[in-house]
């Protein structure tokens, strides 16, 4: 019985103060025609031993950024960890604790996740911050659901081409049975235009969805595109690269009035798609329409300075279906993570993941386009990834570059059929010269045969 | 935990200049940034994150951790949170590169092992329900029931009938008429009877054809197993519309009952809860959900899939699918730890974390009844819900008194004020992995409590880091960052 504590004795004694003879007995208030009369159809127990070993085995075969140099990207990056992140964050009075319900009794995650607000603040360039959501997919969901109740206008949600296609699903998927309409802007030429934009905003219009730098990496013009929505009246709503403010301006700065951000990028790792972070700061006089935990400042009984949650009234548990939204909990261990990277890089450390990915990912730019038959899709300003046409079918060409040892990028045709001959390529820090050297020689190498 | 002065924030700590390298210098050919990235798009400086040294760090994090109480350190009974050990083998086996490194775009064949593990999970998961088809992508149980309404919504749709009710007791989780609401539902609220049950009547007399979905916890979140669910599956099934389990509590019945063979039709799970994945200080968890085959063809995209020659796919092609409710596959850590955990218990072992969770829980209310009085049933299932009321009407001692007191004993406290339907409630789950006698211990400490000063238990606690912060503050003044926030970090290299 794998972490089952009562001894045979002990199940004897406790039966009999219940004042039951058996186990089944505990379950005779449900009706019997219901009960299963047979065993689970599931696999036999493995102890500790072999479940290391096999399982261990079976996912040793996956082959990941470990095994081979990778430039995927497209909303999740192979950033560097630094080792106090895992060390710290695998603490078990962190990691086994739960939502701070109690403060007396939470205060470690409560002030943890107080600086963490604090941080997502200085790195969006705005007012406040929340405990953290899901992901930076289902944050851009939420910052919409946002806009339609600060702006009180239910008619049209204008959402740029450019923001990562999954978000953009999950907009659509979000507001399926809701009012409002989603009109997507196309980003040809791989960012929008704000006066195109322009042209789809209503007076009924609650917000503008931009992502900078955008899904194909390039940097939207964010300033001129916040003047658009606010003069209609909508806000601007700003997807970012959490990396990129080491480097960029920041959304905020540039007038965005509710900010997301999937906050995988810092120090949590990619793990096939999650648990992740998504991030979400707005300006001071949203505060009370943001969804999710909020923590905040407070004094206890002896005056002493320490932390709750706050404004709960916004939340399920009391509003129930008036509430901002149906999240109960955050991603605490992620934003946890993310505060000891930032914490463990500081400004300094930031601007250097930033520029590196940024210099080395031009230095891919270039040595990719300078390959016989590729050349750069678009040619706006870029972060750390770019989209790269080539000469053959790019899902050929990535499975024979796989076979020469990369994870090349990712192929757009899926989503977006007028790029079906491009990669989208994304390069960290980590990434050495030697391996873009190498990457661009594979392309070089097999696109004779896979055209 | 330990009654110390929490240290400073990270920012107060901050000095100007502090740094730990990680990073090598660039290995390309250096080029000015203005030709890279124009001015006008950069920054001047970095954001003013605080600067420390690697040490300050450590001790910053260990510091606070040591402010926390957990399952690590403390009994956490918690009701409705299924608190129990969250295996170390199975971090273990998280933490290594076969699924840390592993990007979700990556090309299948690179993925093959990942997806097996997935692909049996979704086996697994669909035959402890006893449903057809099992989506793994909802972030949290928020999120399941989120994702099952709008499959639900996408199958009148697709049938042509407009309803727009949902049916939810009134012990249910805020979460439950939250995510109607934002599917677009209309969230109906049935009444408990007098045995903490659904009240048939009013269930009876709110059901009618513009009825979706009736939304139930089954065992409650009173720790009572609703025995009318399969009437109430059956008046739902004759009018058309959906039952949904709200899978919170299935640490009560793994392997000895099935929300299928109840006549659920679509539920979610928490992994998080019942299959032991850490609860990360709030978070992350999962929200996987499992349906009847004719509801599988509306369900988030996309699924994991087998090749006729047993290889694994990632099935996108699905029409009919609501779309996403979050991006990527789903949260594969806190998943892949639910799979060790199933595979580590097998059949027999699931069915005994039930029937331990629920004779833990039964032998701790027989401790306890007697002065913590028990409304609504006799026997619990995985938790019960005991009353201060009487002891606030007598003395003053309120459940949030006793919840605080607790915390003094090294004890975390249960869930108090919840459900609505329990006056002065405190909800009570001991999980499975609880030994007697820690319970006995809890149960002394609990009588104890009951016969103490009450103005010292308005205090309480005592030896905790703080005591009774004022939440009234908090909201009416809310601080929700470091005041200097803003601070420039001038100076920083650029």
């Amino acid at each position: 019985m794998a972490y089952i504590a009562n001894t045979p004795d002990d199940v004897r004694v406790m039966l009999s103060a219940i004042g039951l003879e058996s186990l089944e007995q505990l379950f005779d208030l449900i009706p019997p025609e219901y009960r299963l009369q047979r065993p689970l159809n599931i696999p036999p127990a493995l102890g500790e031993f072999e479940l290391t070993r096999r399982v261990g085995n079976l996912i040793a075969t996956n082959v990941g950024a470990d095994q081979r140099p990778s430039f995927l990207g497209g909303g999740c990056y192979d950033h560097f960890i630094p080792a106090v992140v895992d060390h710290l964050a695998s603490r078990g009075e962190f990691y086994t604790a739960y939502t701070p319900y109690q403060p007396e009794a939470s205060q470690g995650t409560l002030q943890a996740t107080f600086e963490y607000q604090t941080l997502i603040t200085q790195l969006t360039g705005l007012d406040v911050s929340n405990a953290s959501l899901y992901d930076g997919g289902s944050a851009v969901a939420e910052a919409v659901l946002m806009a339609l109740t600060i702006t009180r206008r239910f008619g049209r949600i204008v959402v740029a081409g450019s923001v990562h296609p999954e978000y953009r699903q999950i907009v659509d998927t979000y507001l399926a049975n809701l009012e409002p309409e989603i009109v997507t802007v196309p980003a040809a030429g791989g960012r929008v235009d704000p006066d195109e934009i322009s042209k789809s905003v209503t007076d009924d219009t609650a917000a503008i969805v931009i992502q900078s730098p955008n899904f194909f990496g390039q940097i939207e013009e964010v300033a001129a595109l916040a003047e658009v929505a606010h003069r209609k009246g909508a806000l601007l709503i700003v997807s970012f690269d959490p990396i990129s403010a080491g480097l960029l301006r920041r959304p905020g700065d540039c007038g965005a009035d509710i900010v997301v951000a999937e906050g995988q990028s810092l120090g949590n790792p990619m793990s096939f798609g999650g648990p992740y972070l998504g991030i979400m700061a707005c300006r001071e006089e949203y505060v009370r329409k943001m969804p999710g935990r909020i923590v905040g400042e407070t004094t206890d009984r002896h005056g002493k300075r320490c932390w709750v949650l706050t404004l709960q009234t916004r939340e399920q548990h009391i509003r129930r279906e008036k509430a901002t939204s149906n999240i109960c909990t955050n991603q605490g261990l992620l934003a946890l993570r993310a505060s000891i990277y930032l914490a463990a890089l500081g400004p300094t450390g930031l601007r250097q993941a930033a520029e590196l990915s940024t210099r080395k990912a031009h230095y891919a730019a270039e040595r990719l386009s300078a390959i016989p038959g590729y050349s750069l899709a678009f040619h706006g300003p870029y972060f750390k990834e770019f989209v790269i046409r080539t000469p053959g079918d790019p899902e050929r060409l990535l499975a024979e570059v796989g076979r020469l040892g990369y994870h090349g990028g990712i192929a757009l045709g899926r989503w977006f059929p007028e790029l079906a001959d491009c990669i989208l390529v994304a390069v960290t820090e980590k990434r050495t010269r030697d391996e873009i050297d190498g990457l661009a020689e594979a392309f070089r190498d097999v696109t004779p045969y896979s055209t | 935990m330990y009654k110390l002065d929490p240290p400073p924030l990270l920012f107060e700590s901050s000095r100007r200049g502090r740094f730990t390298a990680c990073f090598p210098s660039s290995d390309v050919p250096g080029r000015a940034l203005d030709d890279l990235i124009p001015a006008a798009y950069r920054a001047e400086t970095p954001p003013p994150l605080p600067e420390l040294s690697e040490l300050d760090v450590v001790r910053h994090y260990t510091n606070l951790s040591a402010s926390n109480m957990s399952i690590d350190t403390n009994f956490y009974p918690l009701g409705s949170c299924t608190m129990k050990y969250n295996p170390k083998r199975n971090e273990r086996l998280a933490s290594s590169p076969g699924l840390g490194a592993q990007h979700p775009y990556q090309a299948e064949n690179t993925l093959q092992g990942l997806l097996a593990v997935l692909f049996e999970l979704q086996q697994f998961l669909a035959e402890i329900a006893g449903l057809h088809a099992v989506s793994l992508q909802p972030a949290a149980g928020a999120q399941g029931e989120l994702a099952s309404l709008l499959v639900a919504a996408a199958y009148f749709r697709d049938r042509g009938e407009k309803r727009t009710k949902v049916l939810i007791p009134d012990s249910a989780h805020g979460t439950n008429p939250a995510s109607a609401h934002l599917a677009g539902f209309e969230a109906v609220t049935i009444r408990s009877n007098a045995a903490g049950l659904v009240d048939l009547e009013d269930f009876r007399s709110k059901l009618d054809d513009q009825t979706a979905v009736f939304m139930i916890t089954n065992p409650n979140t009173v720790g009572l197993f609703d025995p009318q669910i399969g009437t109430l599956a059956r008046l739902l099934h004759e009018r058309g519309a959906l039952l949904y389990l709200d899978g919170a509590n299935m640490n009560a019945i793994l392997g000895a009952v099935r929300p299928g063979d109840m006549g659920a039709d679509l539920m979610h799970y928490n992994p998080h809860k019942t299959f032991s994945g850490p609860h990360g200080g709030g978070g992350p968890g999962a929200g996987p959900i499992a349906v009847r085959d004719f509801l599988a063809p509306y369900l988030p995209a996309p699924l994991v899939a087998r090749n006729e020659d047993g290889s694994f796919f990632l099935d996108h092609a699905r029409p009919k699918s609501i779309g996403r409710v979050r991006s990527f596959f789903g949260n594969t850590g806190v998943l892949f730890r639910a799979y060790c955990y199933i595979r580590s218990q097998g059949p027999d072992g699931l069915k005994q974390v039930s029937e331990h969770a629920v004779l833990n829980a039964n032998y701790l209310l027989a401790l306890v009844r007697h002065v913590y009085p028990v409304p609504l049933g006799t026997r619990c299932m995985h938790e019960f819900v005991a009353s201060a009321r009487g002891m606030a009407r007598e003395k003053g001692i309120r459940a949030m008194d006793i919840a605080k007191r607790l915390l003094d004993h090294n004890i975390h406290a249960p869930t108090v004020y919840f459900p609505l339907i329990v006056p002065e409630a405190l909800m009570i789950e001991p999980t499975e992995t609880e030994s007697r006698d820690t319970l006995e211990a809890f149960a002394a400490t609990l009588l104890k409590i009951a016969q103490e000063d009450p103005a010292q238990l308005h205090e309480a606690p005592h030896s905790t880091p703080i005591s009774r912060p004022d939440e009234v503050k908090a909201a009416r003044t809310p601080v929700l960052r470091w005041k200097d926030a803003g601070r420039s970090a001038e100076g920083v290299a650029s």
